[in-house]
């Protein structure tokens, strides 16, 4: 079977989250455990990109008020339609929270929250240029 | 009131200068400070071991007639059984009017000030920061200089693992026409984010970097030795190859400026030669000393304590 005719129908409403770059569709899949969500949703694997040459897409019905702002953190290119009514109502382009909590882990053997592991991590952008977090009790840097 | 020093950036040069000033008034006249803290309890909690900073605490305590509760072995105390950070500083800061904590983690102070009702001294956290130190380097300056600006410091020994070099080398960055000489072996330099917090701060600053301390000797007006830590290291054979890299005698002090100064936080192990303690130029047992007294303006400052008297 060609790419041409692999065709998955417009969602009317809902969120479109495109341009993953290919093998990070699956990893945010599971990340957002979609799976549970209870609703249609779509995981388009390796598709022909025009920008991308390949790429994945996930799409999401009757849903418009997931928190995907992390998602900036697994893959910094995509790019979020929000659609109601058949219509695209909102594109966002993800930019890098100043403040992430919870998601990232130091990697500073000396750091605090390798030992008390009830502390939540807790990293502030220093660059978004190079993807830089510091972190919050050891000041260790972290690309992401 | 202060209810934190964990980074030495958290108190301003306003409140440095105050420090200072408080400090030398102590420092001229203790009789007047005995009675300051009284009814006061200070907690030392050391998780690691610690001579002069444990000790200059506590007699800079007893000296402002406070109390003093101190946690100095680890393996006797609840830590031993297993209890969280968190938990062990929520019930300490019940028992007592202000928390000083060393630990070998980084960022371990920060922990503390998040789960404590009285306000927290760093008194070393891993190999991240030193206030208290760094106030005792800058202390010791404004004493013998009058100042801290418009000086060349050489910085010499692990300038890698070394956060008492970190925090006064990010802290002068604040002063005015500060110059910055490092000498250390290639595996122990600066490192790059530490330069960066620097120039962030004070764009003209320059760093004369070289692995002969000959070389810069006679530009000096402060050479701050440290020793090669022992306990930074992974790697055993890395630290026995490096320990005995620079040593200063008395040839090499001789090459030095008449007024310049020579600061060391100690403890010594090999770095400096004992026939260099009796030059008037080498300072690191009065700074020590008056690391004690700063410690005691600092007490006060965060007790909330009046000291014009």
């Amino acid at each position: 079977m060609s790419d041409s005719e692999l065709k998955v129908e417009k969602i009317t409403r809902g969120i479109v989250i495109d341009h993953i770059k290919v093998g990070n569709g699956l990893k945010i899949f599971n990340k957002l455990n979609l799976g549970e969500l209870g609703k249609a949703i779509a995981l388009l694997i390796n598709v022909p990109s025009s920008k991308m040459g390949r790429k994945d897409i996930i799409k999401i019905s009757d849903v418009l008020d997931l928190d995907l702002a992390m998602l900036v953190l697994i893959d910094p290119d995509i790019t979020l339609d929000y659609i109601d009514e058949g219509k695209v109502i909102k594109k966002i382009k993800l930019e890098l929270p100043n403040t992430v909590r919870g998601l990232l882990k130091c990697r500073n053997a000396r750091c605090i929250t390798s030992a008390e592991s009830y502390l939540e991590s807790i990293f502030y952008l220093v660059d978004s240029s190079s993807r830089t977090y510091c972190c919050h009790y050891c000041d260790e840097f972290l690309k992401v | 009131m202060i209810k934190k020093l964990v980074n030495p950036l958290d108190l301003s040069i306003q409140e440095y200068q105050h420090l200072f000033e408080t400090g030398k008034t102590i420092y001229e006249s203790p009789q007047n400070f005995t009675q300051l803290a009284n009814s006061k309890i200070l907690a030392t909690l050391f998780y690691e071991p610690s001579t002069r900073t444990r000790m200059s605490f506590e007699s800079a305590m007893f000296r402002l007639g406070g109390k003093v509760l101190s946690m100095a072995d680890t393996s006797s105390s609840s830590v031993a059984k297993g209890e969280s950070l968190a938990d062990t500083i929520k019930t300490i800061s019940n028992y007592v009017d202000i928390i000083v904590i060393r630990h070998p983690k980084d960022g371990s102070a920060e922990v503390a000030v998040k789960y404590s009702s009285v306000p927290v001294i760093n008194a070393g956290d891993g190999a991240h920061h030193h206030p208290t130190q760094t106030l005792t380097d800058l202390f010791t300056l404004y004493m013998y200089r009058g100042k801290v600006s418009n000086n060349s410091f050489g910085f010499c020994g692990d300038l890698k693992y070394g956060r008492t070099v970190h925090s006064l080398i990010t802290t002068l960055a604040r002063y005015p026409e500060v110059n910055y000489y490092l000498i250390s072996p290639e595996e122990l330099q600066l490192p790059q984010h530490i330069k960066n917090s620097v120039l962030e701060v004070n764009p003209k600053a320059t760093f004369n970097e070289t692995s002969q301390m000959e070389e810069v000797l006679p530009n000096l007006d402060v050479l701050y030795m440290t020793r090669i830590q022992r306990e930074r290291f992974f790697n055993e054979d890395d630290y026995l190859r490096l320990k005995d890299t620079f040593i200063l005698d008395k040839n090499k002090v001789n090459m030095m400026k008449k007024d310049a100064l020579i600061m060391h936080p100690l403890p010594r192990v090999s770095e400096i030669t004992y026939e260099v303690d009796d030059d008037p130029r080498a300072i690191y047992f009065e700074q020590a000393k008056l690391g004690m007294y700063i410690r005691m303006a600092l007490i006060s400052l965060m007790l909330g304590l009046n000291t014009n008297r």
